[in-house]
């Protein structure tokens, strides 16, 4: 999962999907989580807002820092997601398997904001599955410190076949 | 596919992103549709009977507004399957429509007049609900319902705590 050194950049991308998660946009441009990506090798920082208030402070990293930039939306974060090296996400769903997908490193972060948070159901149990790291805003830092990206495990993409099959039977089609 | 045709898409209202998906998915079909008396109905979007953190309170009416609008669309949509049918139905006499629904929320309203439909003896139909892969220990509200109001013909589930729990649920695994 590791990117090559071709240009040097190691992008961390965060995004919120369509929510509002000023929480998490702010833990990740706290100071220390900052420092702690900026140990690990990582040069920038870009952030997917959604429907935020909170505006994160740009910096273009010349200083040698963490680079900073973020944006609101996008009609699509594919390619955002496959030029990172590490994904931070909102626990949705969409967010989650679109990055598993693309074999990316993730850390997803539940919004505890939200009322009756069933997400965090999700992210707990591909947590359990070693396939992400899970975090609260006040736990992202900690969370960093702690992780081994290598141990995660490649998540294997699933299809509809086996819902098709008991369809296919119940109405009384002959099996293929 | 061309068991189960006409197929026609109904999304949520607020939802801007499936039925693009749909369109994506039926224009790289190799086979075209036969053709059909409403073609502007293959793409539709209806009303939500509850937004994500709506208050139950005002969900009452605009589920009220939702199977008003389902009914609309039921009766305007009126598809034949092509293709073989459990021996037993004569294909001319009898149109048969098949619903496989997943959004909680969003679908609840068409099940309900389907089945209402289905029990008044005004049109045959089979319901199939997947329940969200973002549920992995609790069913939402619409699978609840449908589960144990048995208003779906077969229930299927992406983990295996839900069919510890209930056990008339197919067990697919997770299909993202």
């Amino acid at each position: 999962m590791e990117d090559g050194e071709n240009d040097g950049k190691r992008l961390v991308f965060v995004t919120v999907g369509t929510t509002s998660f000023d929480a998490l946009v702010k833990a990740v441009v706290s100071q220390n989580v900052k420092e702690e990506l900026h140990k690990r090798g990582y040069t920038h920082l870009l952030i997917q807002m959604g429907r935020g208030i909170y505006s994160p402070p740009k910096c273009d990293g010349a200083d040698g820092s963490l680079a900073v930039d973020y944006f609101t939306f996008s009609s699509s974060i594919a390619d955002y997601i496959r030029s990172a090296s590490l994904v931070i996400s909102h626990a949705g769903s969409g967010s989650i398997f679109e990055t598993l997908k693309l074999g990316k490193p993730l850390i997803v972060v539940v919004n505890e904001d939200l009322m009756d948070n069933h997400q965090c159901e999700l992210a707990e149990e591909l947590e359990e599955r070693k396939h992400l790291y899970c975090a609260r805003p006040h736990t992202l830092h900690q969370t960093l410190t702690k992780m081994e990206l290598d141990s995660l495990v490649r998540y294997t993409p699933g299809d509809g076949t086996p819902v098709a099959r008991i369809i296919d039977r119940f109405l009384g089609f002959p099996d293929d | 596919m061309d068991r189960y045709t006409p197929r026609f898409y109904i999304a949520a209202a607020t939802d801007n992103m499936s039925l693009q998906k749909a369109r994506s998915f039926e224009d790289s079909l190799a086979d075209k549709l036969l053709a059909v008396e409403e073609d502007s109905l293959r793409f539709t979007q209806i009303y939500r009977s509850r937004e994500v953190g709506q208050s139950y309170v005002t969900s009452v009416w605009t589920t009220i507004v939702a199977i008003v609008h389902a009914l609309w669309l039921m009766i305007r949509i009126r598809p034949q399957v092509a293709g073989a049918l459990p021996s037993g139905y004569l294909l001319d006499l009898v149109q048969v429509f098949q619903i496989l629904c997943n959004g909680p929320g969003t679908c609840i309203p068409l099940c309900v007049i389907a089945f209402l439909f289905k029990v008044l003896g005004i049109r045959w139909s089979s319901i199939f609900y997947v329940e969200s892969v973002a549920r992995v220990k609790k069913l939402s509200l619409s699978g609840l319902l449908l589960y144990n109001l048995r208003m779906a013909d077969q229930f299927f589930v992406q983990w295996p705590q839900l069919q510890k729990n209930y056990p008339r649920a197919h067990y697919v695994g997770c299909l993202m």
